[in-house]
């Protein structure tokens, strides 16, 4: 049986707000395309940027990415504020009662000792490299164009912050605070940091937002992650340091999500024109070769002898997912 | 093992600082000055970014957490607002014009709030402001969303709304003035950003912004409106402190910046109290059911709470901005000048105009004894007469407008209310016209950002604003017509008066079939 409640009902006059109407089709609109179609001016501005003033505020010219029309670089998550801070507070939730179990049942004290310092030396700097894409993608919010792209991009930008305050943590549940300066003097000085370091650093004076967005988000990330939240938690679980794969359980989700969504404009842009994939082919190329010279030291530190081959198969499989994108790389 | 034995506990202060400016470092591979170009332009000297107070200690779990709690709430009752008709809800259809002064004159603004807080939470050279500026980004965009989704619902059914929050702050006249605000706030450096719209706007205006307009709602039984701002007020409060934490860090750096950021206030303050005439109007004029009346808000909250705050500023040498003093002449006049104005271009606008009724003129003259009856009830009874009569008055030429505030030239001297007040500059050999003292003073002080300004009517007249290929000398051409067509203003829709309006016809019928058998 169905019960059947009774409304009135009054017509509308009109589905949704006339520019998506123009995009969509005369029909009701989703909240996210309400929230981020055609919510960032485009055409008039009244000052040129004090620090910028060849351009105006949200200038196309600020990447050598050309793209006819900016929103069809869309998120396949379709996250707007809403739904975005819902999907990571179940995330976090999670995580959470990962970390109070393992703070509540001692279960740090559990991972065997090589295993734990493997985790201090590797993990625990990381968070430095977290915060650098935090400012890789705090500068795409500011200064990209069309809000389908740069909205996500302030997400992630979140989401590395996220991210950097868990590998924190991971280093406050192991070692307590003394971790976080052992850490940060490695990231400072240790000369198996330092080629990491000089990478994050030499992404911090880009100009290109899209240039960035490829650097970090499309090869830092997909070389980096699988590196730490794929292969070395494999290695931590199969010894016996579970309790650490629980606490990087969040990263690991996060990564496999945001890549669905880099893949998503990565493709799109190349997929527009010659140039553009030209462009991202040969900025791949580039980032690619630096940022697997600056993972060895760290792979080595994580792997020891193998370190080579785990870094030729995360290299294959990132060729082959550009390739997939429609690079040439 | 080398475990330790008993884990030092760690303090809230203390573990925030971990969990934030424990993660930046003092770049070496790069120059610090390339890795942040913003740091010093504006003459803003920092010694120390440590010395910074966090406003608030929030980590990102935590951040996710509380505002996914807030936002499955919120939508909920939007949900709920558009499943049962809410918009029938509201004391008069009338009351609808205020939410789209709101939709397309403020929510813009948030948007840019966002962008400009994203590009603040990226040059500081300090971890602790970075992150508190990122956090205010994101809760911006935060905003400007939950505005257009709890205002979707009234688009469905209202005219006015239909062309977003975006396109028309770019054209329609009027819109300049807040967008202009915003576009000069992002086009400065990273801290006159945050005098401006950190500070001015966030802490000093706010009680005269965003409250009256939730106020009203609340008033007026707009509850996706209220819900949104009830909804919001948490964030606001952070915004705010985060201002004033921005205001004095500045002011505790260097005895050298405070001249610098006294000529910030003074210009945010008088540049925010230009923008809060359309708020005067909405308070004064637009609500069925007002809350208060714009110079008492004005009196509560900026000549009393604004007043405790400059003397808790005034110990590092700030005084109050000179043009308040013309704000209390103003205070009797503004709203009344601005809906007079709107009322001769209604034709023009996005959203309705109407005379204040009996009953209505009757409160204003309580609430302002000294001007209403004086100067402005014989103006409105004048056109009530004309209009009685057939001949409803529209003015048909275009305003000059102030070249700074962006407000067409309709204030009046400080001294003397029966006079239209303007002042006159000179730069490079042309002349520029700004509104008061005030502006005057912020032209002269940037000519060379002021003279940029994108000013609606010079644009209408220099024929920038009209559709693509329109010819205007084909026979017919009707100018304000073509105009309208380009700001995305229906003719006879959504402007011209609220009597005999389609949302009065229709917000009757939908009405009676809501709450009669007929």
């Amino acid at each position: 049986m169905q019960i059947d409640l009774r409304t009135v009902a009054i017509k509308p006059l009109r589905h949704t707000f006339d520019h998506l109407v123009d995009r969509f089709g005369d029909k009701p609109a989703s909240r996210y395309q309400e929230g981020s179609y055609n919510i960032q001016q485009e055409h008039i501005f009244h000052y040129r940027p004090s620090w910028d003033a060849d351009n105006v505020l949200f200038d196309k010219k600020r990447t050598k990415i050309r793209m006819q029309d900016w929103y069809a670089l869309k998120d396949p998550r379709q996250y707007y504020y809403g739904s975005y801070t819902i999907a990571r507070a179940r995330q976090q939730e999670a995580a959470e009662s990962s970390f109070e179990m393992i703070e509540d049942r001692g279960l740090a004290e559990l991972i065997p000792a090589e295993l734990r310092q493997t985790a201090l030396d590797v993990l625990v700097p990381m968070r430095h490299v977290e915060w650098g894409g935090n400012m890789g993608n705090s500068y795409i919010a500011a200064y990209g164009y069309g809000t389908v792209i740069t909205q996500p991009c302030l997400y992630h930008a979140m989401d590395h912050l996220g991210v950097a305050q868990y590998l924190t943590r991971i280093g406050l549940v192991l070692d307590g605070p003394d971790a976080l300066e052992t850490a940060k003097s490695a990231w400072m000085s240790c000369p198996n940091w330092q080629p990491l370091r000089e990478h994050v650093e030499n992404l911090l004076v880009l100009q290109d937002w899209f240039e960035i967005f490829v650097a970090q988000n499309l090869v830092l990330e997909g070389l980096l992650n699988p590196l730490l939240y794929d292969h070395l938690d494999a290695d931590f679980s199969a010894k016996g340091g579970t309790a650490i794969s629980m606490m990087t359980r969040f990263m690991a989700e996060w990564s496999t999500e945001t890549a669905k969504w880099v893949d998503a404009q990565i493709k799109v842009a190349a997929a527009e024109s010659p140039e553009n994939k030209a462009v991202l082919s040969d900025w791949v190329k580039h980032y690619r070769t630096a940022t697997l010279a600056a993972l060895a030291p760290i792979a080595a530190r994580a792997f020891g002898e193998p370190s080579a081959d785990v870094l030729a198969d995360i290299a294959a499989e990132f060729n082959a997912r550009c390739a997939k994108l429609g690079l040439a790389v | 093992m080398d475990m330790k034995a008993t884990k030092k506990k760690l303090g809230l202060k203390e573990k925030y600082a971990h969990m934030t400016r424990g993660l930046g470092w003092d770049t070496t591979y790069q120059p610090m000055d390339k890795v942040f170009p913003q740091a010093a332009f504006e003459g803003i000297k920092i010694h120390d970014w440590d010395k910074w107070e966090d406003p608030f200690r929030l980590t990102m779990d935590a951040y996710w957490k509380y505002q996914a709690e807030k936002e499955r709430k919120l939508y909920a009752v939007l949900d709920a607002f558009a499943q049962n008709n809410g918009h029938l809800g509201i004391t008069d259809a009338r009351y609808l014009n205020a939410v789209k002064l709101f939709l397309t004159g403020i929510s813009p603004l948030e948007y840019v709030a966002h962008r400009g807080f994203a590009a603040a939470g990226r040059n500081f050279p300090g971890v602790g402001p970075r992150v508190a500026c990122l956090m205010q980004s994101i809760d911006e965009v935060r905003h400007a969303q939950t505005q257009i989704h709890a205002l979707s619902n009234y688009n469905k059914f209202y005219e006015g709304f239909h062309a977003g929050a975006t396109h028309q702050i770019e054209r329609v006249w009027y819109l300049s003035v807040p967008k202009s605000f915003f576009d000069d706030a992002f086009s400065a450096g990273p801290f006159e950003w945050m005098i401006a719209i950190g500070f001015s706007f966030e802490y000093v205006l706010t009680n005269l912004l965003f409250v009256p307009f939730m106020s009203g709602a609340a008033y007026n039984g707009d509850m996706a409106t209220v819900t949104f701002g009830f909804s919001a007020q948490s964030d606001e409060a952070r915004h705010m402190t985060l201002g004033l934490e921005c205001i004095k860090f500045m002011l505790e750096q260097d005895p050298d910046n405070l001249p610098i950021v006294q000529k910030w206030i003074d210009k945010w303050a008088w540049r925010g109290i230009r923008v809060l005439t359309l708020v005067g109007m909405m308070m004064d004029y637009m609500l069925p059911k007002r809350v208060m009346s714009w110079k008492e808000a004005w009196e509560i909250y900026f000549e009393q709470n604004g007043g405790a705050l400059f003397n808790d500023l005034a110990k590092y040498g700030i005084k109050v901005p000179e043009c308040i003093t013309q704000c209390t002449v103003d205070k009797e006049h503004i709203s009344h000048q601005a809906w007079a104005t709107f009322y001769q271009y209604a034709h023009a606008s996005d959203f309705h105009t109407w005379l204040p009724n009996d009953e209505e003129m009757d409160w204003l003259s309580a609430k302002y004894p000294n001007t209403f009856d004086k100067y402005y009830r014989p103006r409105f009874t004048q056109w009530r007469e004309m209009a009685d009569k057939g001949e409803r008055f529209y003015n048909n030429t275009l305003p000059m407008l102030c070249q700074v505030c962006q407000i067409p030239m309709v204030f009046t001297e400080p001294d003397d209310p029966t006079k239209i007040c303007y002042r006159e500059s000179e730069y490079q050999g042309e002349k520029y016209h700004t509104c008061s003292d005030g502006c005057k003073h912020i032209f002269d002080d940037e000519p060379e950002k002021y003279i940029q300004a994108w000013l609606p009517v010079h644009q209408i007249y220099q024929g920038n604003c009209f559709p693509e290929g329109t010819d205007p000398t084909v026979e017919g051409f009707d100018p304000m017509l073509k105009v309208l067509e380009w700001y995305h203003i229906e003719n006879g829709k959504d402007n011209m008066d609220y009597e005999g309006s389609g949302d009065q016809a229709n917000f009757a019928a939908w009405r009676g079939m809501a709450t009669q058998n007929t």
